[in-house]
């Protein structure tokens, strides 16, 4: 595999095609703006969680390079499976800034398809594209699950 | 100044008006594989810049307008021969260039020495008032638009602009149209980073000149380019930057009319601006050295002076030459590939060295991403123009951009690789 195709993975560029949770985001109980000001991307995540204290509900706009949209549609079928709550959502958020920080390092099972952007961590002026989306969501959690509230 | 050719001096050929210079820069020796595209961002430097700087340093540096020692003398003279062959450069005198850090620093300079002259601190002919206007194109780079608006914010001045159309273009006419009688300041940059276009400077300060507004100049994307005569073209302020054309980083130059520069406040003050200083206030030395607080960039100014140097040694006409064929290239290159969109002039239009473009179906970072991967730097981003890109449509572009060791293999290497992204990325019209 060249650098290049380590970088896009044939499942990142599949998701940046058809990215999972680009929608309306009117209607959620937070919604968070975040902004790469180097080259302009941007995401708006909305986020609600149910009663139990687990998200059910996530859709984001915005748009950028095919590794800030990939990366949100993973994140956004992470954060989506059944049962994740706001501690484990930022446990993966946790886990998916590690991996990016730690080129050559083999990825948590945990992080599933998000494992792909393994190869960003080699290119350190993108590896804030891929953070973009996860950022905005641990923004969301910060206000719908305040530390120090459970 | 001296401009006899040196035994050493790389000379034009017939194969490429510059064929040679390449072999002169040991960043390109050192990466014989790799084409450098980046060249309006931050040029790449000949082995005698950074020579003469390293020399500068080893063997003559001191203090510089400070104390008495011959060291401090030598060091002195060095500093302010360096002035003088950059001002040669831009067809002014040495009195009317002053240091500054980079160009950006240039044009924060004379804006906040104008917030100054509002506070009533000197060079009452630049204070604004409420009513008063300066006028900006919405092509500036931020460094030639913020300035401004911060200007307009603390005197409350109104700050207006010519808008660009979806090219990134805009008109003589427009601005005409927009200058009136309580327009203080015209600000506009000589050649735009982002599209190439040239902008006819010595028109556009006639009509400045005409309401009794001032022409601040940025000059960053032409001085590079060619030899500028600054007063010449009717300007009043210009500001430009070594490290665009073959010098050293840290250090910019500001050109003013003596007359001008000399009643400006100076912003920054501190050592070396002054003739008296009581407990209570201070007189300044006019310029250059009212602007010049602290210690200066010397190895820097000596640095940027061989630049110059550099460059004349070249011969402008063959930098011209050379100029002009890799930008018809680059534009070539850009416009033969389907599924790409040129910004800027159409082919055939006058431009600066460089192509901007928008790829169609793959962002620009992507696009740099896989240039990159085969070898080629360039700039991707809003470029420090998002008023701009808001007016195309896109957050950001994609800026290759030649300069004097550019080759036509580095082009076409570029082309070939262009060819190849909308592919890769799976993007089919």
């Amino acid at each position: 595999m060249s650098d290049l195709e380590s970088l896009y993975r044939e499942v990142l560029l599949d998701h940046s095609r058809r990215p999972e949770g680009r929608g309306d985001i009117s209607g959620f109980a937070v919604t968070h703006h975040e902004l790469n000001p180097s080259c302009g991307d941007e995401i708006t995540l909305g986020m609600s969680l149910a009663p139990d204290g687990t998200i059910d509900a996530l859709a984001w706009e915005g748009q950028g390079c095919s590794i800030s949209t990939a990366s949100a549609s993973v994140m956004t079928g992470l954060l989506m499976e059944e049962g994740t709550d706001a501690a484990s959502a930022r446990s993966l958020i946790e886990q998916f800034r590690s991996m990016l920080r730690s080129p050559g390092v083999e990825p948590p099972e945990e992080l599933g398809d998000a494992a792909a952007f393994q190869g960003v961590a080699r290119y350190v002026m993108r590896v804030k594209c891929a953070m973009l989306p996860w950022v905005a969501a641990e923004a969301c959690l910060l206000r719908l699950d305040p530390p120090g509230d459970s | 100044m001296d401009t006899t050719i040196p035994a050493a001096a790389p000379r034009a050929t017939g194969a490429g008006a510059l064929a040679g210079v390449r072999a002169d820069i040991p960043y390109l020796s050192g990466h014989p594989d790799r084409v450098y595209l980046d060249s309006a961002a931050t040029a790449q430097r000949p082995a005698s810049v950074i020579d003469a700087e390293a020399a500068f340093v080893r063997d003559a540096y001191a203090a510089v307008h400070r104390g008495s020692s011959i060291a401090t003398g030598g060091a002195t003279t060095a500093f302010e021969s360096a002035r003088e062959t950059v001002a040669a450069y831009v067809g002014a005198q040495p009195n009317e260039i002053v240091w500054t850090e980079n160009a950006t620093d240039a044009l924060n300079v004379v804006a906040l020495g104008m917030s100054d002259a509002s506070l009533g601190l000197g060079g009452a002919r630049f204070a604004l008032a409420p009513g008063d206007e300066i006028l900006v194109t919405e092509a500036e780079h931020h460094a030639n638009l913020i300035p401004w608006q911060r200007l307009a914010r603390r005197t409350g001045a109104a700050l207006r602009w010519v808008g660009v159309d979806e090219h990134g273009l805009w008109s003589v006419d427009d601005l005409r149209a927009a200058v009136g009688p309580r327009t203080r300041i015209v600000a506009f940059a000589h050649v735009s980073n982002v599209t190439g276009a040239i902008a006819p400077v010595a028109d556009i300060a006639e009509i400045a000149r005409d309401v009794g507004a001032l022409t601040v100049l940025d000059a960053c994307q032409s001085a590079p380019h060619q030899r500028l005569d600054l007063p010449g073209l009717g300007v009043d302020f210009a500001a430009f930057s070594a490290h665009k054309m073959l010098g050293p980083t840290g250090i910019g130059a500001l050109w003013g009319r003596t007359e001008l520069l000399d009643e400006l406040p100076p912003a920054r003050t501190g050592g070396s601006t002054i003739t008296t200083v009581t407990m209570e206030q201070a007189e300044f030395l006019p310029a250059p050295q009212r602007f010049e607080a602290g210690t200066q960039p010397v190895s820097q100014a000596v640095g940027f002076a061989a630049a110059a140097d550099y460059l004349d040694r070249l011969g402008h006409d063959a930098i011209a030459t050379h100029g002009d064929e890799l930008t018809e290239a680059l534009v070539e290159a850009v416009t033969a590939t389907p599924g790409i969109r040129l910004v800027g002039p159409a082919p055939g239009v006058a431009r600066a060295s460089l192509a901007s473009f928008i790829v169609d179906g793959v962002h620009a970072h992507d696009v740099g991403q896989f240039l990159d991967d085969r070898g080629i730097t360039v700039r991707t981003g809003h470029h420090c123009a998002q008023p701009l890109h808001r007016r195309l449509g896109v957050a950001a572009t994609v800026r290759a951009s030649a300069y004097v060791y550019s080759t036509a293999d580095d082009v076409a290497r570029f082309r070939e690789a262009l060819g190849e992204v909308r592919g890769f990325f799976g993007a089919h019209s």
